[in-house]
């Protein structure tokens, strides 16, 4: 038997996922839609969020979503409250989305009737991170209730964010949340990130958060470098 | 848990870059795997095995050589080694910074091919 020579190949593994999120990202900017992934621990409040968000946009502007689960079509049932167009991606086993079922959850669609799209991921701290979504903010939300070390635990997928919300922020008080210490692991983990605070179930910060998508979908630059980085 | 799915996006890239090389046999995988890839290395070379099975690299072997994260610090004006995965800052100075140099790489290096 011959001895293995060595070739060299320099490809990135995940090259395919990259140029189908490419261009989605490409798609997305030709329709004028702003596209906003969101990525979190199960339960840490991204439907509650969500479907407060599409409700609030809805008057001014033409949003959808697109919701990765497991199983179950309950999120998608839930949103639809809001009356805006939700597909659900039922993923089976795996435990991410990828740009290819994103490609495949939009099929028929004319995205550029759209304002807002929103990509809501299965909830995973580990595995999202490596998959390109073709989107042009990835938030990452952690709740109060999760302990203010969340960003030091699983910093990939912090670090790979451009904006990290805190949620269930009504529940401060009683779970003795350190508002300082959670901002002061993000920066760690990720300088420089812009981070808001809200309660979708009692509506606080939640202003702010609309404002900033509108600014956002008008071209401001509100984030501190997250969206020029991309 | 989705080092599976990555085992098998490495085998479907090293069959494509065989088949271009004129179907030669791959008997081993180079992959460059950064620290910040979000993928572990252990769970990966266990899901490597069991996605060759079967396949024309069932056999091969994979090499995984793992890159520690560099950022850039503005202050130093240089590229160091990230202080630790928990906290992005140049070791020497202590300056907090968000730019990576390295550390993200999910990377297929180079295959050992027999022709």
């Amino acid at each position: 038997m011959s001895t293995p020579r060595l070739v060299e190949v320099r490809q990135n593994v995940l090259k395919a996922n990259d140029v189908l999120a490419r261009a989605l990202r490409e798609r997305f900017r030709e329709a004028g839609v702003v596209v906003v992934s969101m990525v979190s621990s199960p339960g840490s409040g991204k439907t509650a969020f969500l479907e407060k968000t599409l409700t609030m946009l809805q008057p001014r502007f033409r949003v959808a979503a697109l919701v990765g689960d497991l199983a179950t079509e309950n999120d998608a049932a839930r949103l639809r409250r809001s009356e805006a167009r939700v597909e659900q991606i039922i993923t089976g086993t795996v435990c991410h989305l990828d740009a290819l079922m994103v490609e495949k959850a939009l099929e028929g669609w004319d995205v550029g009737a759209l304002d807002f799209l929103f990509i809501e991921n299965v909830g995973n701290l580990v595995c999202p991170a490596s998959y390109d979504l073709g989107e042009d903010l990835r938030l990452v939300l952690m709740s109060v209730t999760e302990g203010e070390d969340k960003p030091l635990k699983y910093p990939t997928i912090f670090n790979g964010a451009d904006i990290a919300v805190i949620t269930k922020m009504d529940l401060a008080e009683a779970v003795e949340f350190d508002w300082a210490t959670a901002n002061a692991n993000i920066q760690a983990v990720r300088p420089g990130m812009q981070v808001m605070s809200v309660s979708a179930k009692k509506g606080d910060g939640m202003k702010e958060w609309v404002q900033y998508l509108g600014a956002l979908r008008s071209g401001v630059d509100v984030s501190c470098g997250g969206l020029a980085a991309r | 848990m989705h080092e599976l799915s990555i085992a098998i996006s490495i085998i479907e890239l090293a069959q494509e870059e065989a088949e271009r090389r004129g179907d030669v046999r791959v008997s081993a995988i180079h992959l460059k795997l950064g620290m910040l890839s979000g993928v572990a290395k252990e769970a990966l070379l266990s899901s490597y095995d069991l996605a060759c099975e079967g396949t024309a690299l069932e056999g091969s072997e994979l090499i995984i050589e793992e890159l520690p994260i560099v950022v850039y610090c503005p202050k130093c004006e240089l590229p160091k080694p990230a202080s630790s995965i928990e906290w992005f800052s140049c070791p020497e100075c202590g300056t907090p910074t968000p730019e990576i140099l390295q550390g993200k790489e999910l990377e297929l290096a180079a295959m050992e091919i027999l022709e």
